[in-house]
């Protein structure tokens, strides 16, 4: 269809819509609204966002596939619970502010949530446009049409109204999705809060690790700026635990809570043969060197080096496995391969990223993991021995066991080796921090409001949940907000009945 | 926060110092924990660098560097009353001090920076300190005077025997390993080759031997990964596991092969900026006055 043949079906379904007599069978037929994005061959050259986003015609089309279910299951697959349906309601209506409005009630960063969520295991799977056709790609595509929601108000005009001041002090540690969520929702109830960040810029894990072809930096800068026009403070360049400790910020610096969002922060190796070699790189060493320090303008204004390789295989099957691969990809690869032992259904990735990822050229090298990492004599990687895997029973996570297969050794050459295998708990804070409770893998441990050991000490996202999602790391920050709130109030009210 | 430095100088021909505003980390910092600066831009190499000395009174940080690459040499470049971009720190695990009797101190080269507030505060607990510092030639030699106040007995060594003996330093230390009594600790500190040698001598004599390691990092608070070295055959972060580690279980082959991983992008990035300076007539090279 071309843009006027859009446009004439789109106003005979919004007719029969506004007079209530679309019926489920028609909203059925709405064909699915495919993201216009970059083409595959030119974009694997920039760094420019690869999804461009929803039309107006292509945003309520998509809108009106929903059948606006009564029990509305996709609510239940939201972890923050957003009103699905009727921000939804809304887009097809062409209220496109009330959209914003209802999806904020619930979700402070729409812009980032839209571009980066899994939506086809959380909404999208509940969804049941999705169920009927038996595939969560075809369900209403939700996340899109947040992500059209929140980008239509581009200038961020809705500041949330901040309470009168209390004069309490609170401490946001890391500010990423969590600590701006943390910082939002307790810098409203009208107290004192400072984001601290160990880094020299803030965002976490949406500026260091998520490329900026998923997410563009100016949206998470636009998230941060929201935070200074509502008053909270930030300072960079802080490492709590080391510039000062919990205990100090407390005791001494008059802070009466703290939120510790700092991530998970320590990279997993395989611990195999090979792993210090040259061109050996963390996932999270490679993706910050690339996009928090634009090692890709190495020599045009920035000084972070980073390797060119011909070929580079990267190891793992997630999110950032992909974002690796395809950074190295624009870094100017020849050949990029993914190496990950289970199949493609078991890939913890965004589906859409896999396709992405698929359309641009990476290889997929399924049921293979490397053994031994190969070096030459100045101890530069040359290639991966791997093994062949197949699947076996369900393991503790629910997934089939991978089972290497004996004999099926095999090479591959390579000049850079990316290990994206997930991350362990940082143990800064834990050595840092006497008197706070950590389970045996180093997690903090925290109840049902966030709040962990120590009095006024709250915690959420990666360093309690392990590895986990932006959305889950908001949705704790919520709660701790919420909790570290009810905590001060209780605190004000015995002040003041002193 | 802005981080103006308030004097500078030049060491030698290419290490130089600077005490520079940095008051919550001049407050916080213990021996052998370091920083990590960039100097002019977010976009700037973040590197790691010792702290030689703080003064908390006035809210400072002494920082001492060799000129090396583009990084090190902008750092050089900067006048007092010039600011750093960003500082942040005190990063690593502070050194473990306490009296363990008789501590042998070798430093090389730079390495005399990050070793000069560990033997200090060695000294403080009650060890009696023999300190041997080595160097290529007198020139290059740093700190003398500053150990020369706290050390029981003090060894130079000059590659070129322009100054004290000419010999390395792992020369000294072994006839002190000799010793009755020989040393209860060692302290190494200075270029992966010469730490590497230091520890050869020191595990013949079965003494425990402490070395700081200075690796490639990106944000020295582990989340990268870039700095990590085998020990005892497993990794470890420098960053956040060190930087001091137990020197016989480092491989430092390894580690000085790891230290190279950008040489090349080092070298152009460095020449780049020596021709920039040029055309802007910056030529502070052979100034030695400052």
């Amino acid at each position: 269809m071309n843009e006027r043949e859009t446009q004439e079906f789109l106003q005979q379904l919004l007719e029969k819509h506004k007079a209530g007599r679309l019926t489920s069978a028609e909203r059925f037929k709405i064909p699915p609204q495919d993201m216009p994005e970059q083409d595959p061959a030119s974009r694997k050259h920039n760094i420019k966002e690869v999804a461009l986003g929803y039309t107006e015609n292509q945003a309520r089309l998509e809108a009106l596939r929903c059948l606006g279910c009564k029990k509305a299951p996709c609510i239940d697959g939201c972890p923050v619970r957003i009103r699905i349906r009727d921000f939804i309601a809304a887009i097809a209506d062409g209220q496109y502010g009330k959209a914003l409005a209802v999806i904020k009630e619930n979700s402070l960063l729409p812009a980032v949530c839209g571009r980066v969520c899994p939506q086809e295991v959380q909404c999208q799977e509940k969804c049941t446009v999705g169920l009927k056709f038996k595939d969560p790609c075809k369900a209403v595509s939700i996340g899109r049409l947040e992500r059209f929601a929140a980008d239509l108000d581009s200038d961020n005009a809705s500041i949330p109204a901040v309470a009168p001041e209390t004069g309490m002090k609170v401490a946001v540690i890391g500010s990423g999705p969590g600590g701006i969520v943390a910082a939002t929702d307790i810098r409203r109830a009208g107290h004192d809060v400072t984001v601290f960040e160990a880094f020299h810029k803030t965002g976490g894990v949406l500026v260091y690790g998520i490329p900026e072809f998923r997410l563009p930096k100016v949206i998470v800068q636009k998230e941060v700026d929201v935070l200074k026009k509502m008053g909270v403070k930030i300072v960079c360049n802080f490492v709590v635990g080391r510039t000062r400790t919990i205990e100090q910020l407390m005791k001494e610096d008059g802070f009466l809570a703290v939120y510790i969002g700092v991530g998970a922060g320590l990279p997993s190796f395989m611990n195999i043969e090979g792993e210090s070699l040259i061109g050996v790189y963390s996932a999270n060493e490679y993706l910050t060197r690339a996009n928090l320090m634009k090692a890709y303008e190495f020599g045009r204004g920035a000084d972070t080096p980073i390797a060119h390789p011909k070929k580079v295989a990267v190891i793992g099957g997630g999110n950032v496995a992909l974002d690796s691969a395809r950074t190295a990809l624009r870094l100017g690869a020849e050949k990029v391969y993914l190496v990950y032992r289970r199949t493609e259904k078991e890939m913890p990735a965004r589906i859409e990223e896999i396709h992405h990822a698929r359309d641009e050229g990476v290889e997929f090298h399924l049921l293979q993991s490397p053994k031994r990492i190969i070096g030459d004599q100045n101890s530069k990687v040359t290639a991966i021995e791997c093994l062949r895997y197949q699947l076996g029973e369900p393991d503790a996570s629910g997934r089939p066991r991978p089972i290497p297969i004996e004999g099926s050794e095999f090479r591959i050459d390579l000049d850079t080796c990316i290990m994206a295998i997930g991350s362990a708990a940082n143990p800064l804070i834990r050595q840092t921090t006497p008197g706070l409770e950590f389970n045996k893998w180093g997690y903090i441990v925290v109840d049902d409001n966030c709040k962990t050991s120590l009095e006024g000490v709250y915690a959420g996202g990666d360093i309690v949940l392990g590895a986990a999602t932006v959305i889950l790391a908001m949705g704790q920050g919520r709660i701790a907000a919420a909790a570290i709130n009810e905590y001060l109030a209780k605190k004000k009210k015995h002040f003041d009945g002193l | 926060m802005s981080h103006k430095i308030v004097s500078n100088s030049r060491l030698s021909e290419n290490v130089f110092t600077a005490d520079v505003e940095a008051p919550l980390i001049a407050q916080a910092r213990k021996p052998g924990q370091f920083v990590i600066v960039s100097v002019s831009s977010d976009y700037s190499e973040r590197i790691p660098l010792t702290i030689a000395d703080t003064d908390p009174g006035r809210g400072t940080i002494r920082l001492i560097w060799q000129r090396v690459g583009k990084t090190t040499a902008e750092l050089a470049d900067l006048q007092t009353g010039d600011e750093i971009a960003n500082i942040v720190g005190p990063l690593g695990k502070p050194t473990h001090i306490e009296n363990f009797g008789m501590a042998v101190c070798v430093g090389g080269g730079i390495g005399n920076a990050p070793l000069l507030p560990i033997a200090k505060a060695l000294k403080q607990a009650g060890n009696k300190i023999i300190s041997i510092l080595g160097a290529r030639n007198k020139q290059l030699l740093i700190l003398e005077y500053e150990f020369a106040r706290i050390s029981d007995e003090l060894i130079i060594t000059t590659d070129d025997g322009s100054y004290g003996r000419k010999a390395f330093v792992s020369e000294p230390l072994k006839e002190i390993c000799q010793r009755t009594p020989k040393p209860d600790i060692a302290f190494v500190i200075g270029p992966a080759v010469m730490m590497k040698v230091c520890c050869e001598v020191t595990k013949q004599f079965n003494i425990p031997t402490q070395v700081s390691l200075n690796t490639i990092m990106v944000d020295g608070t582990g989340m990268c990964g870039g700095c990590r070295i085998e020990f005892d055959g497993h990794p470890k972060f420098v960053c956040v596991d060190g930087p001091e580690f137990d020197g016989h279980k480092v491989n430092f082959d390894l580690m000085m092969k790891r230290l190279n991983a950008y040489k090349d992008q080092e070298q152009q990035a460095y020449e780049q900026y020596k021709t920039h300076r040029c055309k802007i007539g910056l030529n502070s090279q052979e100034d030695l006055s400052r």
